[in-house]
């Protein structure tokens, strides 16, 4: 009687489990989507499906939908180019400032695009370093480098901000990935290229897709980037739906749009969960301690010294220059002092006009905790039963319709959702239009496919055979999860943490929609002192997006030393 | 196991202090959904009644002093509480939105390019305030005052004065000027379909050469080197020689030149900046404030509004908002008489002909200048 019990909870845990995701995802994402697709629909002439017809037969529409398909794609490429050896060398290697050099290389992921953009200014604009420097050096005229406003903007600008999603969410499953294996093959005889690309590829598959397909997702709805570094020539379906819905209040258009971004969104991760199930199998884990090696050869050392060089170049200089301009003299023209300075920095603490809304950045940063804490907990509350559940439900019906449709709110339009919620959460006791508790909840969106993605290949690549030695030897579930479980998916844990730390921090859209001005957020006062006219003004952004660095830089790193018990490491 | 039960015990907590955010919405009304934080602030100076709760929906860029509102606060016994909803035009869209069940009683930043808009649409409910009178005509765009106007600013061409002074170059004095060689690759634009003044500006050249003539203006702008990026911030800090960029000219407000001495990094004497403010060649955005159809506090919404026109709100306004008072009977600060040019005459463009045809100028537009 009691073994049959526990088999038939068994058979109902995985569905069990979807309950909590679920019902989040249906009040906060699906009914709040639909409101407003309903409504959009409901204002157009005629029928939905016309209008839709027309809108994806527009040349116009066609030709965004093509530019923003074609930079989603090469600025892909280029993460996975920079990050997949970067993520070897923190995977296979130990050697010393690792953690810092990884959470260094994950600030950008914070950052407004504003501030990200007079970084690259400061430093390739112009009259940034690299220009005047070349200029002195090969006593030119004009400016030989024009990088802002120009197609590799958005690309260097999406590499920027990607490459810690390909080092972390590859990096931790190969540091995990036993290196016996590809030994194994060059003692049978295989060369490097032959390990490489039959053991240890399909081994890694499903990390690289995981990381690809976040940072392609990323890519395809990118706004800022477009916007401020692509400049005016350039435009994807995020703006062109941004432009449509609160420029001209056409929101039958916006909401096809909106549509066609999601449609693409889910097609990608259908294309993606078919693959996955195709080529991921349980591999045995080793602990870390028994996957690394120090840098011993010389050889090695050069090596990763180089990659290590090109990383810090392409992600650390523009933080760099950033940093610069916060402690420089803005307007050395004026005084005739070029140098350094400390009056941004004291002038944040400052509030001449007695504003009712000025906040001193200590305030913006607790208030920025606080809501990256709470998406932390809620995100992995929610992310991890729903990636247990695909990791072990297997290939049930609910697995298989679900697991898709989890990455939708990340290729949603920021302003549709957004309006949705108007729409939607209107009612008590959900009348959340106006309350500071939907800016967690939403981060916690964004947060949750990342959960998901971090989990999913580290619960699924736990071999089933451990499970049945623990049931076997009379472990409850609770026991197996704890023992077993628990430890093999700690470090990827730690990964979705600092995941959703990062993007509710560095949130800027929807949280600029519903904020209280007197509890702002970190980049919702950068914002703010930007669009005001008067170098100081301009300064004191400056002056806080640095402290927003070297906050999230400790923020990181107080995540990678947390770990509870033995959790991380096994 | 314990730090399963941890994350547990978290959880449960965050979401009772969910709840007890929440939870003041249901006895009470449905406007008054107060979240915590304000009530426990108002506690120790709390006096008689419960003081009643205004809600003000607003756009990003709103502020003003901390005294000033207090004096409103104090008058009428209520908290006005003020609720950020984005940029003007999702401001204002999320108002029409949520017509009927309203997110505040009061909204104020509508402003004359999206004022059809939210009159079209019926979100508010009409006030003829006594203080109406203190406020010339020009601003006054609705008749059946639905929207009341507050406030007022100019987007004007902005030069770099140095810049003019070292190339020993006249600095534009109008539009026209523009297409001249002297001033090929010197202006830096906004984008109309991305930006508030880069429309504003549009509006300007329409509103001065006419509907059949404003695009052959802008082809001569191209022909002349035109710089075109999508928002202010760009525009201003990254293109605008002024803060290091290459373009000496930029599409900016009238009231830029007297903040750039205000928020100077050192003090200093003279703006380094200077508008230009010949008659036809700036844009007037004015900025409305309105009852929202469905509040159950309209006489409270009414002395709000007459809180805003008064001059006590008026003179707050230029200094945290950077635009300018619309009641003649407001004083401007010392730094902005001294310092501050205001265009007589503005180009001009009815709210009605914005609306109808904003989609087919910035088509237009862009097939002009981007292509």
């Amino acid at each position: 009687m009691k073994l049959s019990s526990k088999t038939k909870n068994k058979q109902y845990l995985p569905y069990l489990l979807w309950i909590l995701p679920l019902a989040f995802l249906g009040i906060f994402y699906f009914y709040p989507l639909g409101s407003i697709i309903q409504l959009s629909f409901s204002r157009g002439e005629g029928n939905a499906l016309v209008s839709f017809w027309k809108a994806i037969t527009n040349p116009t529409v066609r030709s965004v939908l093509g530019f923003t398909v074609w930079q989603a794609t090469l600025s892909t490429l280029l993460t996975l180019l920079l990050g997949l050896p970067g993520a070897y060398l923190f995977a296979r290697y130990q050697f010393r400032g690792k953690n810092f050099l990884r959470a260094l290389m994950g600030v950008p992921f914070v950052l407004p695009t504003l501030v990200v953009a007079a970084g690259f200014n400061a430093l390739l604009g112009p009259n940034g370093w690299v220009n005047t420097l070349l200029m002195e050096l090969f006593s030119l005229s004009s400016p030989p480098i024009q990088f802002l406003h120009t197609f590799g903007a958005i690309l260097v600008a999406h590499v920027f901000y990607n490459t810690t999603i390909v080092l972390r969410v590859v990096g931790d499953f190969w540091s995990r990935l036993d290196p016996r294996f590809s030994q194994a093959a060059q003692v049978l005889g295989g060369n490097r290229w032959q390990t490489l690309r039959k053991v240890t590829i399909p081994l890694l598959a499903p990390a690289v897709a995981a990381a690809a397909l976040l940072v392609f997702i990323f890519d395809f709805t990118s706004f800022g980037v477009i916007l401020v570094l692509g400049g005016p020539q350039f435009a994807t379906l995020e703006v062109e739906i941004y432009y449509q819905t609160i420029s001209l209040f056409n929101l039958p258009l916006a909401a096809t749009l909106s549509l066609l971004q999601l449609g693409m969104t889910l097609l990608l991760t259908i294309i993606y969960t078919r693959l996955m199930n195709k080529i991921s199998r349980p591999v045995q884990q080793r602990a870390e301690r028994q996957t690394q090696r120090p840098l011993s050869t010389w050889r090695n050392k050069i090596t990763a010294g180089v990659l290590i060089g090109i990383l810090l170049l392409i992600l650390t200089t523009p933080l760099i220059a950033l940093g610069a301009r916060s402690i420089t003299h803005l307007t050395p023209s004026q005084g005739g002092k070029q140098g350094f300075t400390l009056a941004f920095f004291k002038a944040l603490a400052q509030n001449p006009q007695e504003s009712l809304f000025y906040v001193p950045p200590s305030t913006a940063i607790i208030v920025s905790l606080l809501y990256a804490t709470i998406t932390v907990l809620f995100a992995l509350i929610l992310g991890l039963p729903a990636a247990w559940a695909l990791a072990r439900g297997g290939d049930n019906v609910l697995n298989k319709v679900l697991d898709p449709l989890l990455m939708l709110p990340l290729g949603t339009s920021a302003v549709t959702l957004g309006l949705g919620f108007i729409l939607a959460l209107d009612q008590p006791p959900l009348d959340l239009r106006a309350s500071p508790v939907l800016i967690p909840l939403v981060h916690t969106l964004v947060a949750f496919p990342f959960v998901v993605r971090s989990l999913t290949p580290a619960l699924k690549s736990i071999q089933p055979n451990l499970h049945q030695a623990a049931a076997v030897l009379g472990a409850s579930p609770r026991q197996v999860f704890r023992h077993i479980d628990l430890p093999m998916i700690g470090r990827a844990l730690l990964v979705a943490a600092t995941f959703a730390f990062t993007i509710s921090i560095g949130e800027f859209g929807a949280t600029s929609l519903i904020v209280r001005p007197e509890f702002p957020t970190v980049p919702v006062v950068i914002y703010r002192l930007l669009s005001r006219p008067g170098t100081l003004n301009y300064g004191q952004a400056m002056a806080l997006s640095t402290i927003l660095m070297v906050f999230t830089l400790s923020g990181m790193l107080a995540i990678e030393r947390f770990r509870i018990a033995d959790i991380g490491e096994f | 196991m314990k730090t399963k039960l941890t994350l547990i015990t978290l959880f449960i907590f965050t979401l009772s202090a969910c709840g007890q955010v929440v939870t003041p919405t249901t006895p009470t009304t449905e406007q008054t959904s107060i979240p915590a934080p304000t009530q426990t602030k108002e506690q120790p100076t709390e006096t008689s009644a419960k003081p009643e709760t205004l809600t003000v929906m607003t756009h990003d860029s709103f502020a003003a002093s901390d005294e000033v509102i207090q004096t409103f606060e104090e008058e009428h016994n209520v908290n006005v509480r003020f609720l950020e909803a984005g940029d003007t035009g999702t401001a204002v869209n999320k108002a029409v939105l949520s017509k009927g069940n309203p997110l505040a009683d009061v909204f104020y930043g509508v402003d004359n390019t999206f004022l059809s808009r939210a009159l079209e649409e019926g979100i508010f409910i009409p006030y003829h305030s006594p203080l109406l009178d203190d406020i010339d005509d020009r601003f006054q765009l609705d008749d059946q005052n639905r929207a009341l106007p507050v406030d007022y600013g100019d987007v004007c061409l902005n030069y770099q004065k140095a810049y003019f002074e070292e190339n020993d170059l006249q600095p534009p004095q109008n539009l026209e000027d523009l297409t001249e060689p002297a001033y090929k690759g010197l202006l830096t634009v906004e984008n109309p379909a991305t930006s508030s003044p880069g429309l504003a500006f549009l509006l300007a050249t329409i509103g001065h050469f006419g509907e059949d003539q404003y695009l052959e203006y802008w082809q001569q702008l191209v022909e002349n080197d035109l710089n075109v990026v999508n928002d202010w911030e760009t525009a201003y800090y990254s293109s605008f020689s002024q803060a290091g960029g290459s373009y000496p000219i930029v599409v900016s407000y009238g009231s830029s030149p007297p903040f750039e001495v205000i928020f100077a990094e050192e003090e200093i004497e003279e703006p380094p900046t200077a508008a230009v403010v010949a008659d036809g060649s700036c844009f007037r955005q004015i900025e409305f404030v309105g009852i929202l159809k469905g509040t159950e506090k309209q006489e409270l919404a009414q002395k709000w509004i007459d809180f805003m026109l008064s001059p006590t709100f008026q003179e707050d306004i230029p200094l945290n908002m950077f635009v300018f008072p619309v009641n003649e009977n407001a004083e401007l600060n010392e730094t902005f008489q001294k310092y501050l040019a205001i265009p007589d005459e503005t180009a001009e463009v009815s709210p009605q002909a914005i609306s109808e045809n904003r989609e087919k100028w910035i088509q237009e537009w862009t097939e002009a200048v981007l292509r």
